[in-house]
């Protein structure tokens, strides 16, 4: 595991589960640096961009400490986590935010058409169509765990797609930026697989 | 699609596990971490921590428990207990925890529903409510763990809770817990279908059939055992293969 002493960092900002993704990555054998400090996410071999929250208040404190434009700057394989993912977007519906428009999907809300299909999704679904050497290893149809009221519509950097009221994208991929819906922190043994995966980027 | 979730429920007391007996595979089912983690290897989709301490001072050990757990375990878990205020909500997320499960004292002061998930999240504030089914034929709304009755009905509460930012009911029937006959499959079906959050059933799952029951005729999207699993009446792997022979869509 050469990786394993890698420098990652998880960017830290008002978003939780970050110490969930830290606990992974320990274990896995590895750890990492939680910070906000610019010159220690540059320089970082890989970096994880977490969350969960609100996207319009995770935005304004990211441009607030100028951390967007970081985001944007970085040249290493970057890796969104949920709503991380969906703040490299380019528009998100919560709240009406402009996003760091890494990607040029859009992230709408969730529209149910029958009482069974509850909003936020919570629990585990597939993940199909899998591209890129994020999913090596990983079997199509494999179980990811999903908590989200909004999602990232299909386009043209989607590599993986679940479906949940309608087709959407669970991972997305431009360059060195990597983003899953899903949380691989807690997705068991695919997740771990996952993770492992940007780690050898 | 979207599978219906498993979960395994352990009560903790003094940062032991009660009821717990010994599996082959683990050294000690009294460790919540080992456990947990024994149910997370078997396909358990969540897990669920009930900290049953009594005083006050022993509950602060919980915090360090649940950083523990985090650690050791790659699958969501929900703690409960004694969460009163956003101190006590914080500190558990901080330490892993992925959501965090209120009860009496969200009913004595709802606004606590609201703060909870404006602040952390409507993701990670899962309402449970001990319900009891009078017979006047209403389902009631209990606190203090069963032991007060409230005049409140269970679905007016849900509604409410749900308006003020609940993002998951954990509904237990008292008449149906503990007898191992079945869920209580009316009211749980009366709040999956007029509600917008997901419901986890809990209290009488004794079959597999039960299970099969509650997430057809109940409609809930995830069922929560206790002693079924504890004391090995029914393994998880064989439940989750006997789901999926039924139609039921089940993480494998």
């Amino acid at each position: 595991m050469y990786w394993a002493k890698m420098k990652t960092v998880i960017i830290q900002y008002n978003a939780g589960n970050i110490q969930s993704v830290l606990y992974a990555l320990e274990r896995l054998g590895t750890t990492a640096m939680v910070t906000d400090n610019p010159e220690i996410i540059k320089t970082a071999d890989k970096v994880i961009f977490p969350g969960v929250g609100e996207a319009s208040t995770a935005m304004a404190y990211l441009q607030e400490r100028q951390l967007n434009k970081l985001v944007l700057s970085l040249t290493q394989p970057v890796l969104g986590i949920c709503l991380g993912m969906q703040l490299m977007c380019a528009y998100s519906e919560e709240n009406d935010t402009q996003c760091l428009g890494i990607f040029n999907e859009q992230v709408k809300l969730f529209s149910p058409s029958q009482p069974s299909e509850k909003v936020p999704q919570i629990g585990w679904n597939t993940i199909t169509n899998l591209k890129t050497p994020l999913f090596n290893g990983v079997a199509e149809n494999s179980f990811a765990y999903f908590v989200h009221g909004y999602y990232a519509a299909l386009g043209e950097h989607t590599i993986g797609v679940t479906d949940y009221i309608q087709p959407y994208s669970c991972a997305l991929q431009k360059n060195n930026f990597y983003g899953v819906q899903f949380h691989p922190e807690k997705s068991a043994s695919v997740g771990e697989q996952i993770i492992k995966n940007f780690l050898e980027l | 699609m979207l599978t219906k979730r498993i979960i395994p429920c352990l009560d903790i007391k003094d940062g032991r596990t009660v009821k717990g007996i010994n599996f082959e595979q683990i050294r000690d089912a009294g460790d919540p971490i080992e456990l947990g983690a024994f149910y997370a290897a078997q396909g358990a989709d969540e897990l669920v921590f009930l900290d049953i301490t009594a005083t006050v001072e022993k509950r602060k050990t919980l915090s360090e428990l649940v950083n523990k757990i985090a650690h050791r375990i790659n699958i969501p878990f929900t703690v409960g207990g004694g969460i009163k205020s956003e101190e006590d909500v914080s500190i558990l997320l901080q330490n892993g925890a992925d959501k965090i499960s209120i009860n009496t004292a969200a009913f004595l002061d709802p606004t606590i529903i609201k703060s909870f998930s404006k602040n952390f999240g409507s993701q990670c504030v899962v309402l449970a409510i001990d319900a009891k089914c009078e017979d006047d034929g209403n389902w009631y709304v209990y606190l203090n763990g069963g032991r007060k009755k409230t005049d409140t009905l269970v679905m007016d509460w849900a509604k409410q809770a749900v308006d003020l930012g609940a993002g998951e009911i954990l509904l237990t029937s008292m008449n149906h817990d503990g007898t191992k006959q079945g869920f209580a499959l009316t009211i749980t079906e009366q709040l999956a279908s007029s509600l917008p959050v997901p419901i986890i059933a809990s209290g009488g799952g004794g079959t597999e059939a039960h299970f099969y029951d509650v997430f057809t005729k109940g409609k809930a999207d995830a069922a929560l055992a206790a002693s079924i699993f504890h004391y090995k009446e029914i393994a998880i792997p064989d439940l989750k293969n006997y789901l999926t022979q039924k139609g039921i869509n089940i993480r494998k």
